[in-house]
């Protein structure tokens, strides 16, 4: 039985509705939208914290996202770019270390991917294309193992030991868009233009689901990272597929959402980007923010949750 | 149920699908790994013309160690530093300056340095005169005001380290026979390369250029010994008894 529906979810219907729009009509604009109207936030949020000092000459976090420097206190370094520097010979001095033992930290709590959806600034790009891809019902595309991106990730090391350098940063297109943005480099609008074509045209979420080096690095993260979604709702699953249309990783759906599948209604794949899109648009919200160690389950028949939120995540939300 | 035969078909169908699709994602990537070799070997060539901050660490090392935050750049209280878009010449994301437009200050406190968290811009420069940023080369002495004769003399009053890096050696001008030529003479070991004289020489094209220590400079073989400093370290000549050699000038007779 649940084999059949996992089958069916897989190929969602080309007549699918528009993926939110039933969960609008009953829960209202902004719980069908606040995850990703919170993540476009975040992410012009932290563009904005790099852009006041060129642009208003108050500074409040200055460089990139491979290192930056924020409130002249706060050191962050990108941990994948310093073991690529470790991996060309470099010893980095404390200060990088420091902050990229930070940045570990930060995501082991905040979950992985997270970085992807709610800091990355090729996710805007990307999200384009799919809803793009979507509404111009632009088939699947070409079959590209998911699995490339940890062969890159382990590619992009191998070649910094091998030319002593950190090549990676020479064609990463995050950083090269964040400089782009922040710097004025052009060459990264090339690049993301590319990612673009690619992901519209070629493979569905192609480059942030299948190539990216970063985001297999900080899915690894991902996989022992403390916040998770769960389907703690998956009782009330009405099998109306929306979740796996939004999904840029559906994949990691089933074995939460489908009883027998997994361990248990959250999400542990480390391929989660934790961007809420699945919770924003199921009708029956069956998805929450919480810890990993959350295994609660609504009860069949239960209502949805009053106000799923974020709080979810530090509370032990599941006792109701 | 199925029969176990079935099932080892079917094992076996999946695992030499799964070895395809791994043998074709490894071979994709090894083809985009061959690219980025490729790429960043020529990357590792910084154009002539184009610095790096004080204290930097030879380019193989700073390649290594810069993680193009542009920390260094923010710093920069003179936006003398630039990233470099890619196609820019400098590997892509690293910081440079090109002395002919905007030339290092050489601030006292050398706030470039300090911003490097990762240390491709090396802490122990303490001193900016310590500075190795390249070495000016008076490169064209048939254009320079000075060789030809005049008193321009601005790379000289330009540089910061006036009468150490740069000093004016007079020699006599043959052409006019009676006046004279006051060579700019660079001495590497003084010069931080911070390219004030490549700016502020007044030709169209500069006659004097900051260039990477490497192009700038020859260097003696290690087992040259200069006699002269080996009979000062001495305190007298080494070779005792030397032979007086008989003059052979035309006119004198021995």
């Amino acid at each position: 039985m649940t084999a059949a529906r996992t089958i069916v979810a897989r190929h969602p219907p080309k007549s699918a509705a528009i993926p939110g729009r039933a969960a609008r009509a009953r829960h209202g604009w902004w719980t069908a939208n606040r995850f990703l109207v919170l993540r476009r936030a975040a992410q012009l949020g932290f563009l904005a914290l790099f852009l006041t000092g060129p642009l208003f000459g108050f500074w409040i976090a200055k460089g990139t996202l491979a290192s930056s420097l924020t409130l002249n206190v706060l050191p962050l370094t990108d941990p994948l770019v310093l073991a690529q520097s470790l991996g060309a010979r470099h010893w980095p001095e404390a200060t990088a270390l420091l902050g990229a033992a930070i940045v570990l930290a930060v995501y082991l709590v905040l979950g992985g991917r997270t970085y992807c959806s709610w800091v990355c600034p090729v996710n805007p790009v990307t999200d384009l294309a799919a809803y793009l891809r979507r509404r111009l019902g632009i088939a699947r595309g070409g079959p590209v193992k998911s699995s490339i991106r940890l062969w890159m990730l382990a590619m992009i090391l191998i070649v910094a030991a091998l030319t002593g350098t950190i090549a990676w940063e020479l064609v990463n297109p995050i950083t090269a868009l964040w400089r782009t943005l922040v710097f004025g480099s052009l060459f990264g609008l090339w690049l993301v233009a590319a990612i673009f074509v690619f992901d519209l045209f070629v493979v569905r979420d192609g480059w942030c689901g299948h190539v990216c080096p970063v985001g297999a690095f900080y899915g690894l993260i991902g996989r022992a990272a403390l916040m998770r979604v769960s389907a703690r709702g998956r009782a009330r699953c009405d099998d109306c597929l929306e979740c796996y249309v939004v999904c840029p990783e559906d994949h990691v759906i089933t074995p939460a959402l489908r009883e027998g599948h997994g361990p248990g209604p959250v999400i542990l794949s480390g391929d989660c980007t934790a961007c809420g899109r699945c919770a924003d648009v199921c009708p029956e919200r069956v998805f929450v923010f919480t810890h990993r160690f959350d295994r609660t389950l609504d009860a069949a028949g239960a209502d949805g949750p009053g106000n799923t939120s974020m709080n979810d995540l530090c509370t032990d939300g599941g006792q109701r | 149920m199925a029969d176990e035969s079935t099932m080892t078909g079917k094992d076996a169908l999946s695992r030499r699908k799964f070895l395809h699709e791994s043998a074709r994602a490894a071979a994709v990537v090894c083809a985009g790994g061959v690219g980025l070799v490729a790429l960043a070997r020529q990357s590792r060539a910084l154009p002539a013309n184009a610095l790096r901050p004080p204290g930097a660490r030879a380019e193989q090392k700073f390649q290594a160690a810069c993680v193009r935050c542009g920390l260094c750049v923010r710093d920069c209280p003179y936006h003398t530093l630039k990233l470099a878009d890619l196609g820019a010449g400098p590997a892509h994301g690293t910081p440079y300056f090109i002395a002919r437009d905007v030339p290092c200050e050489m601030c006292d406190d050398i706030p470039c340095v300090k911003a490097c968290p990762t240390g491709a811009l090396d802490k122990s420069l303490t001193n900016i005169d310590d500075a190795k940023m390249g070495i000016a080369v008076l490169v064209s002495r048939d254009t320079c005001l000075n060789f030809l004769g005049l008193r321009c003399d601005v790379c000289y009053r330009s540089c910061p380290l006036i009468d150490k890096a740069i000093t004016l050696e007079e020699r006599h001008n043959q052409r006019t026979g009676r006046h004279a030529i006051l060579e700019p003479t660079v001495h590497a070991d003084k010069c931080t390369g911070c390219g004030k004289c490549e700016k502020s020489c007044v030709l169209e094209e500069a006659a004097i250029k900051v260039l990477p220590a490497a192009l700038a400079r020859g260097k003696i073989g290690e087992h040259y010994r200069l006699g002269w400093e080996e009979k000062k370290k001495a305190g007298g000549a080494l070779v005792p008894d030397l032979i007086e050699m008989p003059k052979r000038l035309p006119g004198i007779s021995p």
